[in-house]
């Protein structure tokens, strides 16, 4: 097998959001062209610059009308949030390979006024009354909690501590402080998941600005280094909720990317995880392991994942439980604002130098960002 | 009194399952090569990427390997249901499907629990297959 050159060999050198709420008045490619206008600001460049596009969740002929970006190289992906990181693996590829040199990644996500249900959609269970990605997740969580004896309380755990990072983050949608209890005392959605395990849909805008090492000197930021990333797909269970909570795809993705970014797991100072749902974030941690597997309950109760508190600080902004869902694309823009340094005092993760991103999908995937490469 | 929650969107790679459910018996196909069973229904066995299955009557028999109450309303033909459960039973042959339970009565739903399958009429032209505990 080939060697894994791709380390260090892209930069992310501009991000931009929007806010994140109910915005009406605009729609998906509106938010995505003013999250990338502000990326590329924050990168000190010009749209002229840009020579290669990646959108997500974006219709990519008319994006490309309203952006006026006509460049040699554009890619399209779905809607599901696993794109995120499928999106920044392609663009550090094609930017390792030449096909492009500085790309931008589009992020526009209109689900909150289009009134997004995430459920009550034909589909092959329809008839007994199943549906929605929360219910699937919570018929794992099930599994787990009668293979492992973990607890809806372990979730809590998580809960609290993203929306402690939550109230630290101006941007957030849901800043009010929360309790272990006002988890378990709010309403089930689908038991064993309760409202404060799900995640928060609304509208807004993500946009990444990546280019080479050699370009990235000349910007106005300093570069974080995409260090190393790996990546594999489980869809054998795709029609139910997964028996293996991507455990062994998570293996092996844990097998390759501490290698291809030339650091161990001590080198991380903090993660970012997918929490769609909140026991995504139990599975990632197990299935990359943080902990052992059946453990992960046990391992994020007081403070471990919680800013000040634990060895792994996660999700800083409050992540898709209480700072929005923007599918994966906002918690890169979280890392990329923590390893520059410029988040405010009181959120910032101390010496930060690699972050982790971890994905529990079908796609099991996790990417390696740094800032001392 | 009309039924009106979701009723299966039948096609040509789901229809006979449906259709034996009917019949009373509970189908899913076989890979004629790796004898490994697959379900939901589809053109080809994921072993052998190819036709060569067969449709092979379950023994309906298995147990609860997991279960979700739902509280949201999501269809309107539950809507007067809600809280209720699904079920995922895992069968002897290895295949699991998503289903409901029936004639729980006082018991309470675990994981680990016995079922076996029951045909539920629930309209002239669908049954539906479902689940009680097992006697």
């Amino acid at each position: 097998m080939l060697d894994w050159n791709y380390r260090d060999k892209a930069c992310i050198v501009g991000v931009g959001s929007t806010d994140y709420g109910v915005f009406p008045e605009t729609d998906a490619v509106g938010l995505g062209v003013s999250a990338l206008k502000a990326a590329v600001d924050d990168a000190g460049i010009s749209f002229d610059d840009i020579d290669g596009v990646i959108l997500n969740r974006l219709p990519y002929d008319r994006f490309a009308e309203v952006s006026n970006l006509n460049t040699p190289y554009l890619q399209s992906t779905p809607a599901h949030g696993r794109f995120s990181a499928i999106a920044l693996m392609m663009a550090a590829e094609a930017i390792a390979s030449g096909a492009a040199t500085t790309i931008a990644l589009v992020y526009g996500n209109d689900g909150r006024s289009a009134a997004m249900k995430y459920g009550g959609d034909p589909n092959f269970w329809a008839p007994w009354g199943f549906t929605s990605p929360g219910a699937s997740h919570a018929m794992m969580f099930r599994r787990h909690m009668a293979q492992f004896g973990t607890m809806s309380e372990d979730l809590a755990h998580i809960a609290v501590a993203f929306r402690d990072h939550a109230t630290k983050n101006p941007a957030a949608v849901m800043k009010k402080p929360i309790t272990l209890e006002d988890h378990q005392n709010s309403r089930f959605i689908c038991d064993p998941l309760h409202l404060l395990d799900y995640c928060l849909i609304n509208d807004g805008g993500v946009a990444w600005i990546m280019t080479t090492p050699e370009r990235a000197k000349d910007m106005k930021k300093k570069p974080v280094y995409v260090s190393g990333f790996a990546r594999q797909d489980d869809f054998s269970q795709n029609s139910l909720p997964p028996n293996d909570y991507w455990y062994p795809a998570l293996k092996k993705v844990e097998s390759q990317v501490y290698d291809r970014a030339g650091i161990s797991r001590n080198d991380i100072d903090g993660l970012m995880i997918y929490d769609n749902f909140s026991p995504t974030v139990l599975f990632a941690l197990e299935g990359m392991g943080f902990c052992k597997q059946g453990e992960g309950g046990q391992f994020v109760r007081d403070g471990m994942l919680q800013l000040g508190k634990g060895r792994w600080p996660t999700n800083t902004s409050g992540g898709h439980l209480s700072e929005s869902y923007m599918q994966g694309w906002a918690l890169i823009v979280e890392g990329v604002r923590q390893l520059r340094g410029e988040v405010s005092a009181e959120r910032q993760i101390k010496d930060v130098k690699a972050l982790q991103f971890i994905l529990a999908t079908a796609v099991a995937g996790s990417i390696i960002i740094r800032n001392d490469a | 009194m009309t039924y009106n929650k979701p009723l299966p969107e039948a096609d040509k790679w789901s229809g006979p399952f449906f259709e034996g459910a009917r019949e009373g018996r509970l189908l899913a196909q076989q890979c004629n090569i790796s004898k490994r069973f697959f379900f939901p229904p589809s053109p080809v066995s994921p072993v052998t990427r190819d036709g060569n299955w067969s449709w092979v009557e379950l023994s309906g028999k298995g147990t609860i390997s997991s279960f979700v109450v739902m509280h949201q309303k999501y269809f309107a033909g539950f809507g007067d249901d809600v809280p209720y459960p699904v079920i995922e039973v895992e069968l002897e042959e290895g295949v699991r499907l998503l289903s409901s339970i029936v004639e729980l009565g006082e018991r309470e739903l675990v994981v680990g629990m016995p079922v076996e399958v029951v045909f539920d009429k629930v309209t002239e032209e669908v049954t539906l297959p479902k689940f009680r505990p097992a006697a």
